[in-house]
């Protein structure tokens, strides 16, 4: 799965990285504690999250990460965005919870394979 | 270890959200830059990380250092702080001192130890009451 299709599955829009469009995702993970995040997530996957502060730029960078993806109506400040721009790490947005938001990329996922 | 070929420090300063992550980011792109197996730079970045995050959750000011050998990386997170009372009870999962702030930030899984163990090959943490903590973390490469 691409970006483009985990905005068009979770109707979700992009804050930065307008043209990582193609990016390929390798998985998903779920999880608002960062060292969580750090300790369990894999490279190459889309970060599902309701923590806003720049420090998810942070993680996401260190893990290289595919994507960052503001669940429930979530939303960055200037700070995260800026921070995100100035290092190439895509942050996406979407109003839906996070159960239907990573519900909703997990039948996609199964019906993929 | 052998004599160390490259030596870089970072200072890190307590409390401060905004650079925090910032040691471990010019860590990983020091090691890329010197050509370090992918593999070995993620491992050192998530223990960077924890290390530098620890220092900016914990104590009060800090500094980071890489050292790069031929066969060994290093990297050294020491402090100025109230340092570990327990060890043993801080690098099991789930124990965290951290701030109600902290917590509401997604900080104080109690998991930033664990995986600073986890990604090394060795850790060693020295720690004085009231005066500070240094925590050391070998990581084999090649
Ligand atoms: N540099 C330090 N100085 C003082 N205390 C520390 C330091 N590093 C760790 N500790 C103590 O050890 C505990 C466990 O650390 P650990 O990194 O595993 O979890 P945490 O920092 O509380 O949460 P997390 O890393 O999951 O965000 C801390 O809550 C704190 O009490
Ligand atoms: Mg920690």
């Amino acid at each position: 799965m691409n970006l483009k299709e985990v905005l068009e599955k979770t109707e979700a829009r992009m804050i930065t990285g307008e043209s990582e469009t193609d990016r390929e995702c390798r998985g998903f993970y779920v999880s608002d504690l960062l060292s969580d995040v750090m300790g369990n997530a894999g490279e190459g996957e889309v970060w599902l999250t309701i923590q806003t502060h720049s420090n998810v730029v942070a993680v996401a960078l260190l893990l290289n990460l595919a994507a960052v993806l503001f669940t429930a109506g979530a939303e960055p400040d200037a700070t995260t965005i800026e921070k995100a721009r100035a290092e190439g790490v895509v942050l996406l947005a979407t109003a839906l919870p996070t159960f239907e938001a990573a519900g909703r990329l997990y039948r996609a996922l199964m019906e993929e394979k | 270890m052998t004599t160390p070929g490259m030596v870089l420090h970072f200072s890190v300063e307590g409390g401060d959200f905004a650079a925090a992550g910032e040691a471990a980011s010019k860590i990983k792109k020091a090691l890329r830059k010197i050509g370090i197996d992918a593999g070995v730079i993620r491992r050192v970045a998530i223990a960077a990380y924890e290390a530098e995050m620890n220092i900016v959750l914990h104590a009060r000011r800090g500094r980071m250092t890489l050292e790069v050998a031929e066969d060994k990386l290093r990297v050294i997170a020491e402090d100025e702080g109230p340092g570990i009372a327990d060890v043993d009870q801080a690098m099991q999962e789930g124990f965290s001192t951290a701030s109600d702030l902290a917590r509401e930030m997604g900080f104080g899984a109690g998991m930033g130890l664990p995986n600073m163990k986890k990604c090394s090959d060795t850790i060693t943490i020295e720690t004085v009451k009231d005066r500070g903590t240094k925590v050391i973390m070998d990581f084999n490469h090649r």
